[in-house]
C-alpha cells in the first residue's frame, strides 16, 4: 500500500513505521504524502485508539533527505509537505506516541516533538541538526520545543545543535520513558495498548484543549473545560467508569 | 408541516430546528432545498409556538455548496426565467431570530445560506469559503455582497479571488460568526442560545432585528429614523407596560408578544 512507510494495525493500535532504513528514514515528498494519508486513515478508523510512529532500522528519522529535493524553495517544501503532516498529527483526537528507536534529527526530531508522548530506546538520540547546515528548526519545532522544555533550554538546543542522549531527553522532560534496547518494542507495545484501552474520547478532548490552552487565557480555558466535560459526561466510557467504580471492578472502556 | 425531501424539521420547546438533509451529497443545496427552507421559514415565522429558528446541517457539512449537476447545462435566459433567487430573497424577510449552527464544510451556496442567518455558531472545525472561482463562476446568492459588508472590499476580494477555505477562527476575526463551539455541541449551544432569546420580549426581538438589518444597509440618519419609529411602536405594546412595571416592582416580566 505504501512505498516509504509501513502501516499496520493490531490491538486497537496503528503502527506507522518510517521505512527507508538505508537513508535513516529521511523524508522525501512521497513520504510526506504517505504519512499524511496514513495519519488520516488512523484518525478516521474507529477501531484505532492509539497511534505509534517509529522508524525501521537504526534511526527514527534523520529529517529532510537533502539529496532528494530538486525544489530549492524550502518554504514551499514545508507548506506542501511537512506542515500538513504536522497539522494532521496534532488534530487527531487520539494519543500519538513517537517510539524513538534511534536518532531523531532535524525534522525527524520535530515529528517526535509533535507527538503526544515520546518513548525512547536507550539507543535513541535527539539533535536539532538544522543549525549545522545554516537552517532554522521547522515543522513545528519552534512551537513545540520551547513549550516542552522551556524557552532557555530550547534556545540552547536549537542554536547549539548538540546531540542529546535518551537519558538527557528524559531529564529534560522530553520523553516519558527510556527503555532498554531489547525491551524497547515490548515497552512501546504495552504503553500503546494501555492507551488504546483507555477512554479515547476523553483523551481526545484533553489533547484538543490542552493544545488550545497555549493560545487561550484562563477564562477561555475554564469555558473549554466546561464544554469538554459536558461532552465527556455524555460518553459510554464515563458511565462505564462510574459503574465500575461503584461495583469495585476494573472498567472496560470502549472509546465511545 | 409539508412533507420535505431535502430538509428535516421539528419544533422543540418553542424552537424550530431545520436540518439540511442531503447527507449523500454533503448537503449540496438544490433549488428544491431552498424552496423547502423558504417554506419552512415562512411557516415557522407565522407559527405562534415558535419563538426562534435554528438552521443546521450535519457534522460533516453544513452544506458543501450548490448542486452543480443541476445548473451545469443552464444558460443565462433559463436562469432569468427560472428566477430561483426569489426563494433566497424571501429568506431575508423572516421576522423571527434565525440562528445558524455550522459544522464541517460551509462552502459556496452553503456559505451564502449561513450568511442569511442572524447569528452564527460554528464548530472549531468548520470551514467557510467561496470556491466558485475554481469552477469559472462566482457567488450568486449574495456572497460577494455580504462578505464585502462583513469584512470590507480588500479582505473580501482576497477570499473570493483565491477561493480558499477559511477556518472558524478567521471567520470569527472577520465578524462572520458569533461563537466558536466544540464540534460535539454546536447544535446544542445554538439551541440553548435560541431558548435564551426565546424568553425575551418577542416584539422587541422583532423590531431590533428589523432595525439592525436596516442599519447595516442605510445611512446613520436613516437608521436612526427607523429606530425611533420602532422604539415608539413598542410603547403601544402590552409587553412594554408589563416590562417596565415588572422592573419597578422588582419581579420577572411575563411577555406575551402583544
Amino acid at each position: 500500500m505504501f512505498e516509504t512507510i509501513n502501516y499496520e494495525s493490531r490491538a486497537g493500535v496503528a503502527w506507522i513505521t518510517l521505512n527507508r532504513p538505508d537513508k535513516l528514514n529521511a523524508f522525501t515528498a512521497v513520504m510526506h504524502k504517505e504519512m499524511l494519508a496514513a495519519l488520516k486513515n488512523a484518525g478516521r478508523d474507529k477501531d484505532i485508539r492509539a497511534i505509534v510512529i517509529t522508524g525501521a532500522g537504526r534511526a527514527f528519522c534523520s529529517g529532510q533527505d537533502l539529496g532528494s529535493s530538486d525544489n530549492p524553495d524550502y518554504g514551499e517544501v514545508l507548506r506542501k509537505g511537512y506542515n500538513p503532516m504536522i497539522q494532521e498529527l496534532v488534530s487527531i483526537e487520539k494519543p500519538v506516541i513517537a517510539a524513538v528507536n534511534g536518532v531523531a534529527a532535524g525534522a525527524g526530531m520535530s515529528l517526535a516533538l509533535a507527538c503526544d508522548f515520546r518513548i525512547a530506546s536507550e539507543k535513541a538520540s535527539f539533535i536539532e541538526a538544522f543549525i549545522h547546515v545554516g537552517l532554522v528548526p521547522d515543522s513545528g519545532n519552534l512551537y513545540f520545543l520551547p513549550r516542552l522544555v522551556g524557552h532557555a533550554k530550547a534556545m540552547e538546543l536549537a542554536v547549539l545543535g548538540e546531540k542529546i542522549s535518551a537519558d538527557q531527553a528524559k531529564e529534560l522532560g522530553l520523553v516519558t520513558k527510556v527503555a532498554e534496547e531489547e525491551a524497547f518494542i515490548q515497552e512501546v507495545e504495552a504503553f500503546a495498548v494501555r492507551l488504546a484501552s483507555m477512554p479515547t474520547k476523553a483523551i481526545g478532548l484533553i489533547k484538543r484543549y490542552m493544545n488550545k490552552s497555549w493560545e487561550s487565557d484562563l477564562s477561555e480555558v475554564l469555558e473549554y473545560e466546561a464544554l469538554a466535560q459536558k461532552t465527556a459526561g455524555g460518553t459510554e466510557d464515563h458511565k462505564e467508569g462510574v459503574s465500575a467504580f461503584m461495583e469495585k471492578r476494573k472498567p472496560a472502556f470502549t472509546g465511545r | 408541516m409539508a412533507d420535505f425531501q431535502s430538509i428535516k424539521t421539528k419544533v422543540e420547546d418553542g424552537i424550530a430546528l431545520i436540518e439540511l438533509n442531503r447527507p449523500d451529497v454533503l448537503n449540496a443545496i438544490s433549488r428544491g432545498m431552498v424552496t423547502e427552507i423558504r417554506s419552512a421559514f415562512e411557516t415557522f415565522d407565522k407559527h405562534d409556538a415558535v419563538k426562534a429558528i435554528v438552521l443546521t446541517g450535519n457534522e460533516k457539512a453544513f452544506a458543501a455548496g450548490a448542486d452543480i449537476d443541476e445548473m451545469m447545462e443552464d444558460d443565462a435566459v433559463t436562469l432569468e426565467l427560472l428566477n430561483q433567487f426569489k426563494d433566497w430573497d424571501q429568506l431575508h424577510t423572516i421576522k423571527k431570530p434565525v440562528i445558524g449552527a455550522v459544522s464541517g464544510y460551509c462552502f459556496g451556496g452553503g456559505f451564502e445560506l449561513a450568511l442569511c442567518c442572524d447569528i452564527l455558531f460554528a464548530s472549531e472545525k468548520a470551514q467557510f469559503g467561496f470556491p466558485e472561482i475554481k469552477l469559472g463562476v462566482m457567488p450568486g446568492a449574495g456572497g460577494t455582497v455580504k462578505l464585502t459588508k462583513l469584512m470590507g472590499p480588500k479582505n473580501a476580494l482576497e477570499w473570493l479571488w483565491l477561493g480558499e477555505p477559511m477556518t472558524a477562527k478567521e471567520a470569527q476575526k472577520h465578524g462572520i460568526i458569533n461563537r466558536i463551539v466544540a464540534p460535539e455541541l454546536v447544535v446544542e449551544e445554538a439551541m440553548k442560545f435560541a431558548r435564551t432569546i426565546a424568553d425575551k420580549a418577542p416584539l422587541s426581538l422583532r423590531l431590533i432585528k428589523e432595525s439592525v438589518r436596516y442599519a447595516a444597509d442605510h445611512s446613520v440618519q436613516d437608521g436612526m429614523q427607523l429606530e425611533r419609529k420602532n422604539f415608539y411602536l413598542l410603547f403601544s405594546s402590552e409587553d412594554q407596560k408589563e416590562g417596565m412595571k415588572a422592573f419597578t416592582e422588582k419581579r420577572y416580566p411575563h411577555f406575551k408578544g402583544k
